[in-house]
């Protein structure tokens, strides 16, 4: 074992450094961790971590180690699995009747029923509960009770939910919605024990799950550990014998730390070290697709940018983009040029289709220039990009992707970067369409399905629509897939939806964005799954 | 002396008000935090608002300010978004960045004034010459490259110590930290003291000791030091503030989880009760530093007794 050897040679280096020059410290017991644990990196989840209001990677992850819910997506297909529901079905695509398997508990004991389920949902969807992922349960029957969009709750429960036996449950959502099933693999339907509603500020302290893992120890913005749960019944038990998570600030001292060998995991490698990133690490180097999708929004709401015609300027905007020599030079591979508005995760029968957008997401800068003139050119003859600037290198593609534009116009000026200092400052001018030229818009799936990556975003109206692309043709697709109860139908219907995306261009695809680990020699059987998070119940440890 | 140290503690409190004032006009000027709490998603138009009533954030920012001051003066320095009281993360996080200022200043004031009287008494020799050389070096050094390097040499290449500080941050994991965080204001202590030193060297009371016959080391420690050292402590006053605040670099490089951790934090998430409160207890820290700085000024020359 490595880790050992150096353990040995630094504590005899230690002793020579200290007395040499007393700048080196000895910290004890760094190299030693209990057998078979995992030491990953991980980063401060942005709240506390209840199933309904974490909506980011950080705290997801720990909700996928000690939470389970009805379904799970495989971590290689992504394919929706039942996990804690036997069965879930539904005549009409719009009542449904859950069945619970046999079995399963909280690792505090206590037994998981439908109760657990439908008391978990009605607190996620009360507006006093302020949980940020409450939009999941819109689509249930008396939402607008619970959740009103201003004012207090006329009710306390979702009238859609009912309990029927310690194992069954039915649900009556609003409309049509044949896939809903598959949404549920998302953390924000997670069961919820008592203890949650009995102790909450307690449970926050320490959550209690359902799933292959239990928390031991959670010290906030440090360090969370824990250890595999034994009577955890779920097929899919924990390889080792726990996960330390340990919080990093920056991304490259985690990188110094895994070649020290001091920890044995990263999920995200530094952008300066991608250089080296192959020789330092080989084969156990992971770079492979997640469900995350860049694009550049087209401000809709504003009318210079959505009056007839000038959706071959928008088109041709999309052309004079060299997507393939950026992602090379600047992400050296650790993005994919994009050819669609969803991601390469959901594979051809989940609606991926490549190179769908055909020509239109294809460098073509003589087409570009033309198709921009015949449009009536851009508005004011130029056009702005803005973005955050503080994480993920986005001044840099910004700069990148300016260039390309100049070049293909022949016009040095035609575009300009509009760098925003934080993200919070980004997003509130996107919310308030304070934006008048091409913005970013990041897109993260909250299950691998078409419909999460067209409906929220291009939808009339939708939630996370923030150019305002609004197209009739458009909306009758997605909500003709909806109703449709067969899954290959319903993703045909969204993939005619997506043409009309590919006709109207309300936001150009950059590319998609993937996800990126690292580890030590110390592991084997380390993947990520579609949402760029490791697989970690099944990592081995040596 | 009692007097005066009354009206400096009086004068702090314009200083603190006008400076908590500022902070919390520029971090709340940034714009409303809440829309970032909901990532690339759209935020709830209900559940944003709750929040915003929750943290008082749909006030007016004058009665804001007055309710921030109001909850501070009761010891209450509000939550951050994670729900934690952001007493408790200050709970966690001064103590670390204490350790590490500690190590930084003893780093600095041993080092420093060694290396300072060293080449102070050896003027324009070869000790002298190559001390200056290796402070404009260090100085001319910003603190993430010597950070990265020293991380890289000790943690990684030569295995000594670990390449990042474990939660609990003892003295001994916060030597090299510390090394870092000290070593550019290491350089100004070691040249102030030479130069300090080198003109008290010719005084008149410095041959009269001569003259006296007193021991050499008796010349240099009660007479020389003593007076040459007014100026290196005042700049080790106003070093100890800059250090706790400065430490967003170091603690970032070693991934120590103080207060340059929980500002940085703060400020990328426009965490507003954090980087205030946060902010609010390092002017603090500064003032009182300063304070005491010319407390020992007196100390240290009675000639300057304030009446």
């Amino acid at each position: 074992m490595r880790g050992g050897v150096r353990s040995r040679a630094g504590a005899a280096l230690c002793v020579v450094g200290l007395v040499a020059t007393a700048a080196a410290g000895c910290g004890g017991g760094v190299d030693q961790r209990a057998v078979g644990v995992v030491r990953a990196s991980w980063g401060d989840p942005q709240n506390a971590l209840e199933p309904a209001n974490t909506n980011e990677v950080q705290g997801g992850k720990v909700l996928d180690l000690i939470f389970r819910g009805l379904k799970r997506y495989d971590p290689r297909t992504g394919a929706a699995e039942n996990m804690l529901a036997e069965k879930i079905e539904s005549d009409d695509a719009q009542n449904f009747t859950v069945h619970l398997k046999d079995g399963w508990a909280f690792s505090n004991g206590e037994k998981v029923t439908a109760q657990s389920f439908v008391d978990a949902w009605n607190y996620a969807a009360l507006v006093d509960n302020r949980q940020k992922n409450a939009a999941f349960f819109a689509y249930v029957d008396g939402y607008e009770k619970v959740h009103p969009v201003r004012g207090e709750a006329t009710a306390k429960t979702l009238s859609g939910l009912a309990v029927k036996d310690p194992r069954t449950f039915t649900v009556k959502l609003r409309t049509k919605f044949s896939t809903w099933p598959d949404t549920l693999g998302y953390p924000a339907f997670a069961p919820l024990p008592r203890a949650f509603f009995e102790d909450h500020e307690r449970w926050l302290r320490k959550p209690v799950g359902n799933g292959p893992y239990a928390i031991d120890a959670y010290t906030r913005g440090s360090v969370m550990r824990l250890s595999r749960w034994d009577g955890y019944p779920g097929p899919d038990k924990a390889e080792n014998t726990g996960v330390e998570l340990r919080v990093y600030t920056d991304n490259n001292t985690a990188y110094t730390d895994l070649q020290a060998g001091n920890i044995d995991l990263v999920d995200d490698i530094p952008s300066t070290q991608l250089r080296n990133v192959r020789k330092d690490l080989g084969n156990r180097y992971i770079n492979q697709p997640a469900g995350i999708i860049q694009t550049l929004v087209f401000p809709l709401y504003d009318e210079r940018w959505s009056k007839p015609g000038m959706e071959k300027v928008r088109r041709g905007l999309s052309m004079a983009i060299d997507r393939e020599q950026i992602t090379r030079r600047i992400y050296r591979g650790t993005r994919t040029p994009a050819g669609d508005w969803t991601s390469p995760v959901l594979g051809e029968k989940g609606g991926y289709q490549a190179g769908l957008c055909g020509e239109v997401c294809t460098y073509d800068p003589g087409r570009a220039k033309q198709l921009i003139r015949e449009g009536g050119g851009l508005p004011g003859g130029r056009v702005t990009l803005t973005s955050n600037v503080d994480t993920g290198s986005h001044r840099v593609w910004m700069d990148a992707v300016c260039n390309s534009v100049n070049n293909a116009l022949g016009d040095d000026h035609a575009c300009t970067v509009n760098p925003v200092g934080t993200f919070a400052d980004f997003r509130n001018k996107i919310t308030q369409q304070r934006v008048t030229g091409l913005f970013r818009s990041g897109w993260q799936m909250d299950y691998p399905l078409i419909q999460n990556f067209l409906q929220p975003t291009y939808y009339t109206d939708a939630s996370s629509n923030y150019g305002k692309f609004s197209d009739a043709r458009f909306d009758r697709l997605v909500d003709e897939a909806n109703a449709e109860s067969d899954t290959g139908k319903a993703v045909a219907k969204f993939r005619d939806a997506e043409r009309v995306l590919t006709a109207l261009m309300p936001a150009i695809p950059l590319w998609y964005q993937n996800g990126n680990a690292g580890y030590t020699g110390d592991l084997s059987d380390v993947t990520l799954n579609q949402f760029s998070v490791p697989v970690y119940e099944r990592i081995k440890v040596k | 002396m009692g007097r005066y140290v009354i009206r400096r503690l009086l004068q702090m409190i314009p200083v603190f008000i006008g400076s908590t004032f500022l902070i919390f006009f520029m971090v709340y000027a940034l714009g409303d935090p809440v829309a970032a709490l909901f990532g690339d998603k759209a935020p709830d138009p209900a559940v944003a608002a709750r929040i915003r009533a929750e943290l008082y954030l749909d006030q007016p920012l004058w009665k804001q300010y007055l309710h921030y001051m109001g909850q501070i003066l009761t010891g209450d320095f509000g939550t951050a978004f994670t729900g934690q009281p952001v007493l408790e993360l200050m709970g966690d996080a001064f103590p670390v960045t204490l350790r590490l200022t500690i190590v930084a200043v003893a780093f600095e004031v041993v080092v420093g004034i060694v290396l300072g009287v060293v080449s102070g008494l050896r003027r324009g020799r070869a000790a002298d010459t190559s001390v200056l050389m290796v402070t404009l070096i260090v100085v001319s050094i910003p603190t993430f490259v010597s950070g990265y390097l020293l991380q890289y040499l000790f943690g990684v290449k030569w295995a000594v110590v670990s390449p990042s500080v474990p939660p609990e941050a003892t003295f001994a994991e916060l030597l090299l930290p510390g090394a870092v965080l000290g070593l550019v204001s290491l350089a100004y202590v070691t040249r102030l003291t030479r130069t300090s030193l080198a003109e008290n060297a010719r005084a008149d009371y410095i041959r009269t000791a001569v003259a006296k016959g007193l021991p050499r080391h008796r010349i240099v420690v009660r007479h020389l030091l003593r007076n040459s050292l007014i100026p290196v402590i005042t700049f080790i006053g106003a070093d100890i503030g800059a250090l706790m605040g400065g430490a967003i670099v170091t603690e970032r490089i070693f991934n120590i989880h103080g207060v340059g951790y929980q500002l940085y934090q703060g400020i990328l998430r426009q965490n507003s009760p954090t980087v205030v409160g946060f902010v609010t207890v390092l002017v603090l820290v500064f003032l009182l530093a300063n304070l005491i700085v010319d407390l020992l000024y007196a100390v240290l020359d009675p000639r300057i007794r304030h009446v």
